[in-house]
């Protein structure tokens, strides 16, 4: 089942006081093997082509979750026949609006039960607006039937969140156990911003299953979460990587570009990983700094209450106040540090893998052909043999196998050679996103560095005539 | 290998006549050497200026000495500076010596922050001296100053004549000593009750702040992490998206070094300011102690006379020894009112200077950090 190549997708945060972004061009790289340089065309979201979608209509959003939205570029491929045909629809701008919200606790689990709610334009949809109610197991679910539906065909299917979240610092603060709270936030995000991708991919847009999970009002229950958790998925994968490495035939690369990306990946693999682990020690660490901010805020301010001389005790009540604002300012970077930069690693890290998977599918799609050549070796062989005994029943029986097992040959070229385009478009639209998100995720977390410093200076200005005014 | 820092001086000199200063410190291997640099008007001193080398030890044989001087127990002695700690920097400045490995940036860096704070603290140490009518005066004190050579010796012998009686003794005192006392003097109650409970809040206050910088320089080496990691992705990657890495990494980087003079400035504004005062709470305390003493040595020779004109012996010997003990605790005490009052116009003082310097310190950098930040999101939305 080829995926048509619809208009490309990218996700844009809109964060509630910015005004929309502008799309920006992208610098494409020179890649000779690049068998799509595009032009893109930008539709920005002021421009009047686009349908007014988001000022209509009630906010389906209920708890304080940041909306996210996908506008649309027009883009110009390269065209090959199968292509021409969804050209119109390429030229439809179009956008998607998911949030997951309204986490409930249903048995042990605190986030079980969620509201998704869906709002767009796209006529693939039934509806231009629609909510509805799905459990963890859902998801799972869905990923499952999309992983087993698209993976073996080259497809880089974006993983499901994980069952059980181990937040990297459990922190008791007062009497509150935040580290349920975070829990909550962190997999709600994490389902939300899988959605996303899910519904970025062109074809899993447009896969019914996909449709279904964000339509209908109830869905047939999933079989056992056992078998749908993250973990089950990455077995077979790793099943995927192991039939690799038991090939005894290595594999004739004919396609240079193949063993270039495969080193790629590796070495992204442990690039993220190991940016990953030094953004969790600054979530983990700012943490800390805003734990011991807060008590250091206690102490001065007790030492405020000792202190005798009476200007020098209320500057020390006062800056035991600033440094409580303060420590109000780290817990929200630490968030901004977790959930825009750290969790999105986090996602990149699991997407590699799922990249890594299909490489090995491919592999396998190989194997598969190189087992079938053969074995219409063995039968034709066995038709030779034949021909000189005087058994007309099984002459006629290794004939058929031979045609048997020639379709089979020929199935698995093209199964081969589809998987091998498949991958080079996959990957080609996976780097395009890596880059757009990256770039995108940078700035706003400077941003958020920005206002917490802008923040900062605003309460040590408060506080400095307090300072200059013990006498 | 030789480390120089110019100190961040703390001026506590208004008198002309006797000026102080430390302006730099090498730090070789495991010792740091001082220079102390002294300008006098004074006669008693046989030049106008000085400069010196001297080690932690001669602070601390300085501060023992003028501990173990009795003329001295009605004043609060200035506290001795804590040992300069230099653990890790210690271990790798050895190995240094030994040929091996090299220093880091950051190591330098740590050990130039630690440089800083021990230098301010032995500064302030002997500006505290300087400027008190009684301590400029000691004799020892203008040795440390004068002496061109090692003290090295002179420390070693002194110690053997002394023993640190005195000092052990003091040190041995316990709070109940003081709480125990029945005080008469209005002033000196309400002085021991504050002391008493500052001295607790100021410690918990310190080890607070102590924690409080801990995890703001943790996080200024995370940022030093982080941008090496983008530094290593930036190597693979296509030229245009490469460069954006690189600047990332640069902004972390650069993100790092404010950072870490934003927690190096908290320490030695706010932390090093609670440390000593905490150790000179303990001072006044100290001699809360030594007066507490001398009122119950002057109680007990009461009780001695009484016993004697009682017993009709020593009548005179036992008259004599009363007439000491309330001189001396007497003298403690109206010294010890002068001193406590003038501790706390010193200590509003200073906490006001530092206070403000922290303060102004802090909005400094955190504009830094800003127009560092917005100049780096210009150019990576432009690129």
């Amino acid at each position: 089942m080829e995926s048509p190549e619809a208009a490309r997708l990218s996700a844009e945060d809109i964060s509630p006081s910015s005004n929309g972004p502008k799309a920006e061009p992208m610098l494409l790289d020179d890649d000779p093997d690049d068998l799509f340089a595009e032009a893109t065309e930008e539709v920005s979201l002021d421009s009047p082509e686009r349908q007014p979608i988001l000022s209509d209509g009630p906010s389906p959003v209920i708890t304080p979750v940041t909306p996210v939205m996908i506008s649309s570029r027009a883009d110009v491929f390269d065209r090959s026949p199968d292509q021409d045909e969804d050209e119109e629809e390429n030229r439809d701008t179009f956008d998607i609006q998911i949030s997951v919200s309204d986490p409930e606790k249903v048995g042990k689990d605190v986030c079980d039960s969620l509201s998704l709610c869906l709002q767009t334009s796209l006529s693939i949809f039934s509806r231009d607006e629609v909510c509805v109610k799905r459990r963890f197991s859902d998801f799972l679910g869905l990923h499952s039937k999309l992983a087993s539906k698209y993976m073996h065909m080259g497809y880089i299917v974006p993983p499901a969140p994980e069952k059980s979240i181990v937040g990297m610092t459990k922190v008791k603060v007062g009497k509150e156990d935040l580290s349920s709270v975070e829990f909550v936030e962190k997999r709600r995000s994490a389902l939300e911003r899988y959605l996303l991708r899910t519904v970025k991919h062109p074809a899993l847009l447009k896969d019914p299953d996909v449709l279904q999970f964000l339509e209908s009002s109830e869905l047939p229950r999933a079989v056992s979460t056992q078998a749908l958790s993250g973990a089950g998925i990455l077995r077979m994968v790793n099943k995927a990587a192991d039939a690799v490495n038991k090939m005894t035939i290595k594999m004739n690369e004919s396609d240079a570009w193949f063993e270039e990306k495969q080193q790629q990946f590796e070495n992204l693999d442990v690039q993220l990983r190991k940016l990953h682990a030094s953004v969790e020690s600054l979530v983990c660490h700012r943490k800390e700094l805003s734990v011991n901010t807060a008590s250091f805020a206690k102490s001065a301010a007790m030492l405020g209450n000792s202190e005798d001389h009476t200007a020098l005790s209320r500057a020390l009540s006062q800056l035991a106040e600033v440094e409580e604002k303060i420590d109000q300012l780290h817990q929200d970077q630490a968030c901004a540090d977790f959930y825009l930069i750290s969790e999105l690693l986090g996602d990149y890290v699991r997407l590699i893998t799922a990249v890594k998977g299909v490489f090995d599918q491919r592999m396998k799609t190989w194997a598969k052909c190189q087992d079938a050549q053969v074995m219409l070796q063995r039968k034709r062989e066995a038709e030779a043999k034949l021909q000189h005994a005087n058994k007309p029943d099984k002459l006629q029986q290794a004939k058929d196998e031979i045609r048997e097992w020639e379709g089979k040959v020929q199935q698995g070229e093209r199964d081969f050679e589809q998987i091998s385009k498949n991958i080079r478009r996959e990957v080609g639209r996976f780097e395009k996103d890596r880059v757009k998100d990256f770039r995108v995720v940078i700035i706003k977390y400077l941003e958020s560095l920005v206002h917490t410093q802008q923040q900062m200076i605003k309460y040590w200005e408060a506080f400095l005539p307090e300072a200059k005014a013990i006498a | 290998m030789q480390l120089l820092v110019h100190s961040v001086s703390v001026d506590l000199n208004n008198d002309a006549s006797l000026v102080i200063d430390i302006p730099d410190a090498l730090c070789e291997r495991d010792k740091v050497k001082f220079t102390v640099h002294t300008k006098t008007t004074l006669s008693s001193f046989q030049k106008p200026e000085y400069s010196v080398q001297r080690q932690h030890e001669d602070f601390i044989w300085l501060h023992d000495t003028i501990v173990e001087t009795e003329e001295y127990a009605g004043l609060i002695i200035p506290p001795a500076p804590p040992k300069p700690d230099f653990e890790g920097p210690r271990e790798k400045m050895h190995k240094l010596g030994e040929g091996e490995s090299s220093m880091t940036k950051e190591e330098y860096a740590k050990m130039k922050q630690e440089l800083e704070k021990t230098v301010q603290v032995h500064e302030v140490f002997l500006q505290r001296l300087s400027s008190h009518p009684m301590f400029r005066k000691d004799r020892n004190f203008q040795i440390f100053l004068e002496y061109d050579q090692d003290l090295t010796v002179r420390r070693k012998n002194a110690k053997e004549m002394f023993g640190g009686f005195f000092k052990n003794m003091v040190k041995s005192a316990d709070e109940v000593l003081i709480s125990g006392v029945k005080e008469v003097d209005e002033f000196f109650e309400q002085e021991k009750n504050f002391l008493l409970d500052y001295s607790s809040k100021i410690k918990d206050a310190t080890a607070k702040a102590e924690k409080m910088t801990r995890s703001h320089k943790n996080v200024a080496d995370d940022y030093n992490h982080i941008s090496g990691a983008l530094n290593n992705t930036a190597a693979d990657n296509n030229t245009a998206f490469k460069k954006h890495l690189e600047k990332c990494a640069e902004v972390f980087e650069k993100l790092r070094k404010v950072e870490d003079r934003m927690a190096s400035d908290q320490e030695l504004k706010l932390t090093e300011l609670l440390r000593y005062y905490t150790r000179d709470i303990q001072a006044a305390k100290d001699l809360l102690y030594r007066r507490a003493r001398a009122l119950a040595d002057y109680e007990n020779s009461n009780k001695a006379l009484d016993k004697a004109r009682l017993k009709g012996k020593d009548v005179a010997q036992a008259e004599e020894n009363q007439k000491q003990c309330l001189q001396k605790f007497d003298k403690l005490s109206e010294s010890g009112k002068k001193e406590l009052t003038s501790f706390k116009a010193r200590r509003v003082v200073a906490f006001r200077k530092n206070l403000i310097e922290m303060t102004e310190l802090e909005i400094k950098h955190a504009k830094n950090s800003v127009s560092l930040l917005q100049g780096s999101i210009e150019i990576l939305k432009s690129n």
